[in-house]
């Protein structure tokens, strides 16, 4: 299943094992376009690459798409299952479909797209990954979130960003309830401008940042003070 | 007549308690400490091995072997852990520890042909460089984890719990969290650290067994997938661990230490060790694979009396960390004069979390971890887990057992009706099991 640059290799995982194509994705000197077809909900697709791929996946997605991704352009035209993009380190995953919980989960660096809605979780322990949301996320979003961008261009839901370290957040709809220690902060030329190269980079530039506003961390439970054991 | 004063103290409230009631009226929170529990628990102490007697014969010390290899996580990686002791080292992170004496933990690890484990804040350059066999922790905080590491381990323990806090996250208090510290877990400097007890990406055993599919898939399933858990409800935890694809299962009793856990977690959350093991071989006999998913057993394991009965009730190996940092030198008595400057002595010392260890192991202090020498440290492991398996073999020989793997509950009594009752095994002198036999 090599593949030269101008080469669109394509995987048809209804006759190819999963474990074929994921170990076909980690072989040296691995390269070019890919395809994989009739992935029907299969968990753990296209994990652990570590390569500058294009990676284009037609069809719905179960848990971990594109997990720990190092390098690759990964694209699921459907749907992803729980932990899509999970401690992603770089390069880029795109979902043209809905991301159920935890996208994102302890990503290190790299660029999350979900042009449709993203459950709840989304970005929790997030350690320097960029998310970029077109529609709304669910519950407890950007939990205990300690570096990176998330950023949300519909509606947040309820405790986002509980426990926040130093990870930005931006939304452009209504907020269902802030976590614990996550505030409002101010949105300055900076932070239109770093939201504005964001939207850019996640194919949606037509946005406005003025439109969003910024929440972070208030660093009230950075270091344990006993009147502030009601917060936690 | 000069009467002296009745000096008698409260049974209920001793000199422990009153102390705990004032700290805690001046400073406000739970009290925060290392080591493990330090209350008495049924052990291993409260079991005996029969020995060799005119029904069965034993081998001769010195002249007959007895070997002591074990495989660990042959039922679906592609690539093994053979080690040639049955003791491992527990997961300690770089971070509770000194760069140092993580060095010092893969020296005398590998020396004697057994591994180490990394912790909650991913791998170290040194440990990796050190250990001939490393096992990496994927923890719910995620601090430090990348597949890069992951490909370098030599296994891949999923932490479920931990014998001293089943059910409670790890902690890192800010005396600790120092440049290099904060680098590698993405927080910023002096934050104290309070991981997450649950994972960020999957919630039950159900989806373990998928998050293990994954963790196979990247790691092209070269490398044994571990699953430890606090000992709470073993029989069903160690069920669905293999259930959830584990190749191995690491069940830490309520003994088992910490760097840093709130002292209500240590002393009242889990049950004793002893009490752990025989429900979890239940499991893994009632589903055919006991020996074939190994058994490692931790919490409280400090001589190869302890190595040797636990391996007689059914475990294929133990774990040893609190144990391990006492060999290299943390609460000696040459560090005295350090103790007393921080307001302890040695054999209490159990403050680690706050990073002024004077013998430089539990610090994140340059000058303090300058006093620990890796090398020495490493010497030390190396002579402990010798004579810890020097110990279990001569015990093994004397129950005739050619392997130590062939220890048995046969070998073994009980001093108490609690050890009986927990380890099944005849209380001495009888043939009384409690809960199984008669009187």
């Amino acid at each position: 299943m090599g593949a030269a640059a101008s080469v669109v290799t394509e995987v048809d995982l209804a006759v190819t094992p999963l474990r074929e194509l994921n170990q076909a994705l980690h072989a040296e000197g691995v390269s070019g376009r890919w395809r994989v077809l009739n992935p029907r909900g299969a968990h753990a697709v296209a994990v652990g690459i570590d390569a500058p791929l294009d990676i284009e996946i037609e069809g719905h997605v179960g848990y971990y798409c594109a997990g720990m991704n190092k390098r690759a352009a990964v694209r699921v035209n459907g749907n992803c299952g729980v932990g899509l993009a999970e401690n992603i380190m770089s390069g880029t995953v795109v979902v043209e479909g809905n991301a159920s919980q935890s996208a994102g989960a302890t990503g290190r660096g790299g660029l999350v797209v979900v042009n449709g809605d993203a459950s709840a979780r989304c970005g929790i322990s997030m350690k320097g990954v960029d998310i970029v949301v077109r529609g709304s996320v669910g519950h407890m979003s950007a939990f205990m979130a300690q570096k990176g961008r998330l950023v949300v261009c519909g509606d947040a839901g309820d405790a986002l960003g509980d426990s926040i370290y130093e990870a930005r957040l931006y939304v452009r709809g209504e907020i269902g309830s802030l976590g614990a220690d996550c505030v409002e902060k101010e949105m300055r030329d900076e932070h239109r401008a770093e939201l504005g190269e964001l939207l850019e980079r996640a194919g949606a530039g037509e946005l406005d940042p003025a439109g969003f506003r910024r929440y972070g961390s208030a660093r009230r439970l950075y270091n344990f003070d006993v009147d502030n054991a009601g917060e936690y | 007549m000069h009467v002296a004063p009745s000096l008698r103290e409260s049974a209920l409230f001793d000199r422990q308690t009153i102390h705990e009631i004032q700290r805690a009226a001046r400073e406000g929170i739970y009290d925060i400490r290392g080591f493990g529990a330090k209350r008495r628990v049924p052990h291993f102490d409260d079991l005996l091995f029969l020995g060799a007697s005119m029904s069965r014969y034993p081998l001769e010390g010195y002249r007959e072997r007895c070997d002591t290899d074990v495989v660990l996580g042959d039922r679906h990686a592609k690539r093994p852990l053979h080690l040639r002791i049955p003791i491992t080292i527990a997961g300690m992170s770089f971070g509770a520890l000194s760069a140092p004496a993580k060095e010092a933990l893969g020296r005398g690890a590998s020396a004697v042909g057994t591994s180490t484990t990394t912790g909650d804040g991913g791998m170290t350059p040194e440990e990796r460089g050190h250990s001939e066999l490393l096992v990496y922790q994927l923890l719910p905080s995620r601090y430090g984890m990348n597949p890069d590491d992951l490909r370098k381990a030599d296994a891949i323990e999923v932490v479920v719990g931990q014998g001293a806090k089943p059910g409670g996250g790890g902690m890192l208090l800010g005396q600790k969290i120092s440049d290099r510290v904060a680098e590698m877990r993405d927080l910023p400097k002096g934050i104290d650290q309070r991981s997450a007890c649950r994972h960020p990406d999957w919630t039950g055993p159900d989806d373990l067994e998928i998050k293990i599919g994954e963790l196979r898939e990247i790691t092209d399933w070269e490398k044994p997938i571990f699953i430890k858990v606090g000992a709470t409800r073993p029989y069903y935890d160690t069920a669905l661990a293999v259930k959830a694809g584990a190749d191995v299962v690491v069940l830490d009793g309520m003994q088992g230490g910490t760097a840093a856990t709130q002292e209500v977690f240590i002393e009242h959350v889990g049950i004793p060790t002893l009490a752990a093991i025989r429900p979890a071989v239940d499991a893994l006999l009632e589903l055919g694979v006991h020996r074939k998913v190994q058994l490692v057993v931790s919490g409280g394991i400090r001589s190869g009396a302890d190595v040797a009965k636990a391996l007689a009730l059914g475990a294929d190996a133990v774990s040893i960390g609190v144990a391990a940092i006492i060999a290299l030198g943390d609460n000696s008595p040459e560090h005295d004069e350090g103790y007393a400057e921080i307001g302890s002595a040695a054999g209490f010392y159990d403050d680690w979390h706050e990073g002024r260890d004077p013998a430089g192991i539990s610090t994140q202090d340059d000058e303090l971890a300058a006093r620990f020498d890796p090398e020495l440290g490493g010497r030390r492991i190396a002579n402990y887990l010798r004579t810890m398996v020097l110990e279990a073999q001569t015990l093994a020989r004397g129950c005739g057992k050619s392997h130590l793997h062939n220890l048995e509950p046969e070998d073994l009594v009980a001093l108490t009706l609690e050890a009986a009752a927990m380890a099944r095994v005849p209380l001495a002198g009888t043939n009384w099991i409690p809960g199984l036999t008669r009187p």
